[in-house]
């Protein structure tokens, strides 16, 4: 994997690479240098196998971390290639012409965390959810607990208990 | 197989945008619902399906009926909080789930596992395998009318969940397997009645074989029917059983040994032809291969041994800054967790990744067109999808 990183690094503007076991590594690269890169690893290098495409929203940071996993089945290597968006106008490229399920995760990141890719088939149609009209629900700053005592009426009877005190006093009920 | 020709000159054509120009005020068409109550889906999903005839023209799959926010409660939770939920992402085979996150959240903290904990764990998957290889036999029998089989295959599924709850304590979420370890020995004569159990399960896979392999109605309804080009199995990220019936035989436990599946004699089952009936076959090896596995774990696991290890307090527990992913081979698939971490008390982002997620999405939806409107069931059973692992 050092290898093939130090192959790629200057071509494709890498950063440091990152290994997590001896075949994971994770490395970033910049968003216009993007393309090439997977295109280069999928045809030349056997990573073929797009595992995942997923966001991590660095809210602190005004960023989002679009994470495609990548996987040469045939020598067992599996690469994590990372990319940061600007938080504040989030748009990824569109990758499904390389793999025709990214348009699912790409569909999936518009209406989880509202990062657009302009030309993913029926990107703007709903997903998972229906008639959604607040923050993208997985970004850092919607708060699924006021939405749900928002959205939805109190159970009558039903009773909340914070959970350290009720564990403590159900194991040591003598304090 | 269709049973006539149509004319397909007059069906849509794809607009610019890559959809379908379809006017239903034409009456050349219909938008028929195959789910989410439907005896030919697996699991809260639909297909939306328009048709022209008996052809489908077009197939979108739509999920959402279930969805929990599985991730985001996962980030609102302590490590220790976050194993008993990870289960609840898929029904009919959790325990992935629960050794997924384990291993991210032991790589991620430096946990060494005991080797008794490894062979648990092992143990335990394998038993969740068989099971939802069972409900995957009932499903793809009851999808083309061989409801029998379906009740068969629930009663040996019931006789397995006996000894799930014998060793966990629980039928189907069993959180037995959590960060350090599993939750538990193995019971006073567990491996006698899991053999018990493992008979029993042979002479009732021996009436399948029977009832379905030989039965002239499956064969024709499956052979050459639903065929996977097995060039798009990349670009289409297929994996696991559908990706080995059309013979690119690559399996997790041989590629990328996790556990201790080194040291377990096993052949990945794989077939040619790609169609329907290959992967009910191979899934029918699979489950061979499971009892078998099952066996050799329990005649070569330690007879004693510590399951957990030492963890920090796990009510103030933080692990370091950090990213990985931790997969294995499933029922259906490659089955991961990518985890990362912020050096805080919670996980920053968990990303499950579930073979159904491209088989039952862009994988189905290519595949539909051009299917017969009773050959839907039977293709989409016959790619093992849950659809939990979509919405997560």
């Amino acid at each position: 994997m050092r290898d093939l990183h130090a192959n790629l690094k200057t071509r494709h503007a890498l950063g440091p690479f990152e290994p997590r076991r001896a075949n994971l590594g994770f490395v970033t690269v910049p968003a216009e240098r993007l393309r090439g890169l997977l295109t280069e690893l999928r045809d030349v290098h056997g990573f073929t196998h797009l595992v995942l495409l997923t966001a991590v929203d660095w809210m602190e940071d005004g960023l989002f971390q679009l994470t495609y996993l990548m996987n040469d089945r045939a020598g067992d290597r599996t690469l994590g290639v990372r990319v940061m968006l600007n938080r504040d106008e989030a748009v990824g490229e569109d990758m499904h012409d390389l793999w025709p399920t990214a348009a699912t995760y790409q569909r999936e990141l518009k209406e989880m965390f509202g990062i657009d890719f302009p030309g993913s088939p029926r990107v703007d149609e709903e997903f998972i959810l229906e008639g959604w009209t607040d923050l993208p629900p997985y970004r850092r700053d919607f708060d699924s607990l006021a939405y749900s005592q928002q959205t939805y009426a109190e159970r009558p009877g039903r009773v909340t208990h914070d959970p350290r005190a009720h564990m403590k006093s159900k194991l040591y009920p003598e304090g | 197989m269709l049973s006539f020709q149509p004319d397909r000159s007059q069906y849509p054509q794809p607009g610019p945008d890559g959809r379908l120009e379809v006017d239903l005020e034409t009456g050349k068409y219909l938008k028929l619902w195959q789910g989410p109550n439907h005896p030919g889906i697996t699991g809260n999903m639909s297909v939306e399906l328009t048709v022209c005839g008996d052809e489908v023209v077009e197939g979108k799959t739509h999920v959402g009926y279930l969805h929990r926010g599985f991730e985001k409660l996962m980030e609102r939770r302590t490590f220790i909080q976050v194993f008993p939920i990870v289960c609840r992402v898929c029904v009919p085979e959790p325990d992935f789930n629960e050794y997924c996150y384990a291993a991210a959240v032991e790589e991620l903290a430096g946990i060494e596992v005991p080797e008794m904990a490894t062979w648990m764990r092992t143990l335990i998957l394998e038993m969740g395998r068989f099971n939802s290889y069972m409900m995957f036999l009932g499903g793809i029998s009851g999808s083309l009318g061989l409801g029998l089989v379906g009740q068969w295959m629930t009663y040996v599924r019931d006789l397995m969940l006996d000894r799930f709850e014998e060793l966990t304590g629980a039928r189907i979420y069993h959180m037995f397997i959590l960060p350090g370890g599993v939750r538990g020995h193995l019971p006073e004569g567990f491996a006698a009645r899991m053999e018990e159990v493992l008979q029993t399960a042979e002479k009732y896979l021996a009436d399948v074989d029977r009832v379905m392999f030989s039965n002239s109605v499956f064969r024709l309804r499956t052979e050459g029917v639903g065929v996977i080009d097995p060039a798009l199995f990349e670009r289409f990220g297929v994996t696991g059983p559908n990706a080995r019936a059309g013979g690119v035989v690559k399996d997790v436990r041989k590629d990328s040994p996790y556990l201790v599946y080194d040291q377990l004699d096993f052949i990945p089952a794989s077939g040619k032809d790609s169609d329907i009936f290959t992967r009910v076959k191979v899934r029918r090896a699979d489950i061979d291969n499971s009892i078998g596995l099952i066996r050799q774990i329990l005649e070569k696991m330690p007879k004693s041994g510590p399951v957990m290890a030492r963890l920090p307090n796990v009510l103030h527990w933080k692990i370091p800054r950090g990213e990985t992913y931790i997969k294995g081979e499933c029922s259906r698939g490659e089955y991961g967790y990518y985890m990362v971490t912020d050096g805080s008390g919670y996980p920053r982002r968990i990303n499950v990744r579930g073979p159904s997620y491209t088989h039952a999405m862009a994988l189905l939806e290519h595949l539909i067109p051009g299917t017969n409107i009773s050959d839907v069931a039977a293709l989409m059973v016959s790619l093992h999808t849950y659809p939990p692992e979509i919405e997560r």
